[in-house]
């Protein structure tokens, strides 16, 4: 049976969790993680990109539509933030994040389009145009860079309230804040009606048309809150991470990294998000510390990075074959099966007793 | 038939008529019409590939025939979507099951409830108090159908995982929650024990006496057709060769050699 809501939708185990994990990002980690490299390159990456991968998710393992080109949505909005924190600087930097999501929200709208008339792997390349065409655009019209010819364009410091956010510490607040707020956002429409018409209409199109659902209206809404949190994700991961602004950073690498992320991690699952991005994110990280560690440089970087393709390539099919629902699902049935031995050992325990 | 119903049969409030429908060049269905009155329970039969469940299909707004029109409450349903034609009060199931299948069975009615849910994507993702009072109250209608289709057991089980029998209630439950005047339910008994189409049975008949739902179902089984059906109508190479209560049915002379086979000698 399902527990019972004890504050507003929220189950008591709900809140508990929100709780360890606020603790744990909020309280813990700052007090604990002395380095910075903790912070600009592991933790400040891994929240964007989990970010991105929720839209992923929306649009994939929810609404059951096949987009790739997650990463032309991230670039959508890191130049829309960087250039209204050019042109309009007076908004605010909350408010210019919020717009630039909204502006890739429109890029998801034009490019969820073809959704409407094919699906599988047909549309996965209908919505690669959305990753080649945004990058294009931005290297084509001057506008978008403010006619920049360097090549390499410096992000804006953030600023909130009339105080600088340029720490490590202090940009991983502020990646964290934006993070926790669009997750709960994400899990509430996933646990309400609009999350339920995505699945009708991933799961049995027919039949969820037959119910009053409308194709058009459903597809188009989850691409689009796709795109606004890639769009967020990709405007933080250019202020915050790469800090800078290069078209190239958001190529169709990335698209196919936070495919992998909500593949791997579990699709039509929140948590799999951060799970699947943590793992894509440290495992090469893992992989280069033990190849030093372990064979003090014996083995080549080259082959290493080599090393990491096939284990991904390896790890995919196998997921696909054995879990197709991902590490999440796989946690799932972990925890499962501890507590059913639990409760088999306590009942076992309590036959012996009554005996 | 008891007359224990609270809602007498009335006018007619779905009307085919003239339709025709192929695909390609193969004829599905050939100038058919018929009437379904308000608040009876109408059954299709036919042999197989006569056309049954193509005529659903065109009713619900998935097929468009080619030639013909269908009335609803006096209203055409001629070039509507499915979701459009739901919204005119005209629900389904599906011939070989149409669930979601990684949904648990709350989940599933609850999109049945759509209707009836009408909140904002904003106000879900704040969990807004009008988002959360909609989700309570439809929780709520839904928890009423599952006790009635005594499903209770299996309330958050993602339905994939169920027997075919149990999955069948499942979408019975889904297009009941639609609220709709009219259900169209295709082969609702299909694979089913003796046992179990008892059980459906007495569901559909519940529905129809006591929510005055107008029921067209579709039914190989004779024995179900002529207990429970007001009304039948038989086709054959998708044209009508019979229409009316189950004993003019049981002695035309047309449908008794469309079942049984016509010596041509």
């Amino acid at each position: 049976m399902k527990s019972t809501p004890v504050f507003m939708s929220y189950t008591r185990g709900d809140l508990l969790n929100l709780l360890v994990l606020m603790v744990l990002g909020f309280v813990l980690i700052p007090f604990v993680v002395p380095t910075d490299y903790w912070y600009s390159s592991i933790l400040i990456p891994w929240l964007c990109l989990s970010l991105a991968a929720i839209g992923q998710q929306i649009v994939m393992g929810y609404a059951g539509q096949l987009a790739l080109g997650a990463a032309g949505f991230m670039a959508a909005g890191a130049f829309a933030l960087f250039n209204l924190e050019l042109r309009l600087p007076f908004l605010g930097f909350p408010v210019n994040l919020v717009l630039s999501g909204l502006v890739a929200a429109a890029f998801g709208v034009l490019f969820g389009l073809p959704s409407l008339r094919v699906r599988g792997i047909y549309l996965m390349v209908a919505t690669l145009a959305s990753q080649f065409f945004i990058i294009w655009m931005i290297d084509k019209f001057g506008w978008f860079k403010n006619y920049d010819t360097s090549g390499i364009i410096t992000a804006q410091d953030i600023v909130i309230f009339g105080r600088e956010f340029t720490a490590p510490l202090e940009m991983y607040l502020v990646v964290l804040v934006v993070v926790t707020i669009l997750t709960i956002l994400a899990i509430n429409m996933t646990r309400g009606s609009t999350g339920r018409n995505w699945m009708a209409v991933r799961d049995m199109d027919i039949a969820a048309e037959s119910m009053g659902i409308s194709l058009l209206k459903t597809k188009l809404q989850a691409f689009a809150i796709s795109a606004f949190f890639c769009g967020v994700a990709g405007a933080l991961f250019a202020f915050t991470y790469l800090k800078s602004m290069e078209p190239v950073a958001f190529d169709i690498k990335l698209s196919f990294r936070i495919l992998f992320m909500v593949i791997l991690g579990g699709l039509g699952t929140i948590s799999g998000a951060f799970i699947g991005a943590a793992f894509i994110l440290l495992f090469p990280v893992v992989l280069n510390t033990l190849g030093n560690e372990i064979f003090h440089g014996m083995v080549d970087a080259t082959i290493i990075s080599s090393i990491e393709l096939v284990v991904f390539g390896v790890l995919i099919i196998l997921f696909m074959i054995y879990e197709p629902l991902g590490m999440a699902k796989l946690w799932e049935n972990i925890k499962a099966r501890i507590n059913s031995r639990r409760g088999a050992e306590t009942s076992m325990k309590q036959n012996r007793k009554a005996d | 038939m008891p007359d224990t119903r609270s809602f007498m049969i009335g006018a007619p409030i779905l009307e085919v008529s003239n339709v025709s429908l192929s695909f390609g060049g193969v004829r599905a269905i050939t100038d058919t019409s018929f009437k379904v009155l308000q608040h009876e329970i109408k059954a299709i039969i036919g042999p197989n590939g006569a056309g049954k469940s193509s005529l659903l299909n065109c009713i619900n707004g998935i097929y468009r025939p080619q030639e013909g029109s269908i009335w609803f409450k006096g209203k055409s349903l001629q070039k509507i979507t499915p979701n459009a034609i739901a919204r005119e009060g005209i629900s389904r199931t599906f011939q070989n099951l149409a669930l979601f299948r990684r949904m648990s069975v709350l989940d599933n009615i609850l999109v049945g409830r759509k209707l009836h849910m009408n909140a904002h994507f904003l106000a879900v993702a704040f969990q807004m108090p009008s988002a959360r009072e909609e989700e309570r109250l439809n929780v709520e209608r839904c928890e009423e159908i599952i006790e009635f289709l005594e499903i209770t057991d299996i309330r958050d089980t993602p339905v994939g995982k169920l027997p075919y029998g149990l999955q069948k209630k499942v979408e019975l439950g889904r297009a009941l929650a639609t609220e709709a005047e009219v259900l169209l339910l295709d082969e609702p008994m299909a694979g089913m024990n003796v046992e179990e189409k008892r059980e459906m049975c007495r569901f559909i008949l519940k529905v129809n006496e006591e929510l005055g739902t107008t029921i067209v179902l579709i039914e190989h089984d004779m024995g179900v057709v002529m207990d429970i059906s007001d009304n039948v109508v038989v086709l054959d190479y998708g044209k009508v060769i019979g229409d009316g209560p189950p004993d003019d049915i049981r002695n035309n002379q047309k449908v008794i050699d469309a079942y049984l086979g016509v010596a041509h000698d």
